[in-house]
């Protein structure tokens, strides 16, 4: 049977910034309620949609470049919205969260509730450090969530 | 002067950040520039002084999308370095993990990136709501190729399990029953794929391309072979670098290449297919006849075409493997360290990667060069659109840089992997 509640951090831990989702959903391991998946990965779409149908409710965390302030943390309803942040080199192909998201909703498989929070970033070359406004935020969306699937 | 420009900041459906400039004056094309502004990843360099077991795993993310390709070229011209050859059973693995590298890769492309270009559809999303059957049988596609790249290259992204001399593992027999069952269902969907992309319509056009690719005088080419072209060109990966160069232009943060001697030239689903469609399989090979292809094609437009019925390919060919598996005795042949230089160039799903590697005595790396299907064939993309832009000049601004975006789709660009060390711009005058 497929988990009810995920946590999914996306992103490539070699690429800086863009690590802040995989590294959110590592320190969340060790302080989600039982029976929560707490998953990883790359960004690739077409396993995101997968991982979507599966799931009950769907926290995402990524890495976000739109030009907001470094290390802000966004939160969109991606049941409810439309406008998903994208973030530059989003995945392979062009094809990332924003679309596998938007394309799960049209195929109705996206799950009933499905979260998405992005932490802006900045570095996103490969071998790049983490920025720690990118690190703090990490932190915040960690407690965020957390205390989110405790209430739940 | 009538000037004209025409510029798409950020192509799209492409991987990486890429643009697109086209200089009209007068209402003749007077350039036509694909410009690459990903930054250079330095890989090369960043390969110094790392052991030559470490090179598969770090080489396999540059790309996302292929990184069997680059652990394959890697390997390969890791073993020819230290002299070493594989076994018959591992050389199948081998075999059947590109194969589901090309199946994944060809679906992504064919099905969210370009199908949308021929139904008149933005993108998939746009495409999803009036076709979600089409869309579903593409993700299942990919779905398919993906579980042989988890189950013998460990997961389906960056796998983790191939290494010089081998795999870290292999798969039994009996693991490999519930892919075989997918598989079938993905040869009988493929052919399906076929049908549907066969029934596009294409615009009359075609280039005369020197093609290159690696030929085999056996199979339908994955790992080896000899470098060959239809201009005469049949040389061991060894001597690639007497033959080819690349060069820098002033609008690409990727290196262009060339033949030297000859110019700029083409690799990819094209030049593998005309350079070797008599080796598909029965199966391949019929569906090709079915869509309409000959031996050779030339028309850019119908990669689309060639890639579904090299996805057909893909799925036959594991099959193949499959049900002939012998699993061997070891998963690896010792790789004993010594100083050398290898090379080696395999058939990524959009074209010829090349690969170069000289060790020190402990099989460190000294240099390493490394040369993506997506930098050979800039100039090529560019001349495409040289050849082609003039005829649609008259159109409507976004009709003109629809054609022309599709046009460099057609060859399913991977910007990122080209920048190792795309805006479409017309200036109308």
């Amino acid at each position: 049977m497929a988990p009810a509640r995920v946590v999914i951090g996306i992103g490539n831990p070699a690429c800086g910034d863009d690590g802040a989702g995989r590294l959110a959903a590592r320190l969340l391991r060790g302080c989600v309620p039982p029976g929560v998946l707490v998953t990883e990965q790359d960004g690739e779409a077409t396993a995101l949609i997968e991982c979507l149908r599966d799931a009950g409710s769907v926290w995402l965390i990524d890495a976000a470049s739109s030009g907001a302030p470094v290390g802000s943390i966004r939160r969109v309803d991606c049941v409810r919205d439309d406008a998903l942040p994208v973030k530059a080199r989003a995945s392979s192909h062009g094809f990332g969260v924003a679309d596998a998201v938007s394309l799960a909703r049209v195929l109705g498989v996206l799950p009933g509730l499905c979260t998405l929070y992005t932490i802006e970033g900045v570095a996103f070359n490969p071998g790049a450090t983490m920025s720690a406004p990118v690190r703090r935020g990490v932190d915040a969306v960690v407690a965020i969530v957390a205390a989110e699937l405790a209430s739940a | 002067m009538a000037r004209r420009t025409i510029s798409v900041d950020v192509l799209a459906r492409v991987e990486g950040e890429g643009a697109l400039r086209l200089v009209i004056q007068d209402g003749k094309l007077r350039d036509a520039e694909l410009r690459i502004f990903e930054p250079p990843r330095f890989f090369e360099a960043f390969l110094r002084g790392r052991s030559c077991l470490e090179v598969p795993d770090i080489t396999a993310r540059i790309c996302g999308i292929c990184p069997v390709a680059y652990q394959m070229s890697s390997v390969h011209a890791m073993e020819d370095a230290l002299g070493i050859a594989i076994t018959p059973p591992i050389r199948a693995l081998r075999r059947l993990l590109y194969c589901g590298e090309w199946i994944e890769s060809h679906a992504l492309h064919m099905y969210m990136l370009h199908a949308p270009d021929f139904l008149g559809y933005d993108g998939a999303v746009e495409m999803a709501k009036d076709h979600p059957d089409i869309v579903r049988d593409g993700l299942a596609l990919k779905k398919a190729g993906n579980e042989i790249l988890h189950l013998l290259g460990g997961r389906e992204i960056h796998p983790i399990n191939v290494r010089v001399g081998g795999f870290y593992r292999v798969p039994t027999r009996r693991e490999f029953g519930t892919l075989r069952d997918a598989l079938e269902r993905g040869r009988e969907a493929s052919l399906g794929t076929v049908k549907l992309v066969a029934g596009f319509d294409f615009p009359d056009l075609e280039r005369d391309y020197e093609f290159v690719a690696v030929g085999h005088p056996d199979e339908y080419p994955f790992n080896e072979g000899h470098v060959v072209s239809n201009q005469g060109l049949d040389i061991p990966s060894q001597q690639y670098d007497a033959h080819f160069e690349e060069y820098h232009v002033r609008h690409s943060n990727a290196l262009h290449s060339r033949h030297l001697g000859h110019g700029a030239y083409l690799t990819g689903p094209l030049a593998r297919y005309s350079l070797n469609s008599s080796r598909l399989s029965p199966l391949a090979l019929e569906a090709a006849k079915q869509a309409g292809l000959g031996p050779t094609c030339n028309n850019p437009f119908r990669s689309i075409v060639i890639r579904a019925v090299e996805m057909v390919y893909a799925f036959d060919e594991a099959l193949r493997i499959i049900d002939a598996y012998d699993e061997p005795d070891r998963p690896f042949v010792d790789a004993p360290m010594r100083a050398g230089v290898g090379c080696a160039a395999t058939e990524a799903p959009r074209g010829m990667l090349y690969h170069r590697y000289r060790l020190d005595p402990q099989g460190s790396v000294l240099e390493a060069r490394i040369v993506p299907p997506t930098s050979q064939n800039q100039p090529s993309i560019e001349n495409d659109l040289r050849e082609f832009a003039p005829r649609w000049l008259d159109l409507p601004d976004d009709r003109l840089t629809h054609l022309c975006e599709q046009a460099i789709r057609n060859h399913d660009p991977c910007i990122s992997c080209a920048t190792h060390f795309l805006k479409l711009e017309t200036v109308r005058t």
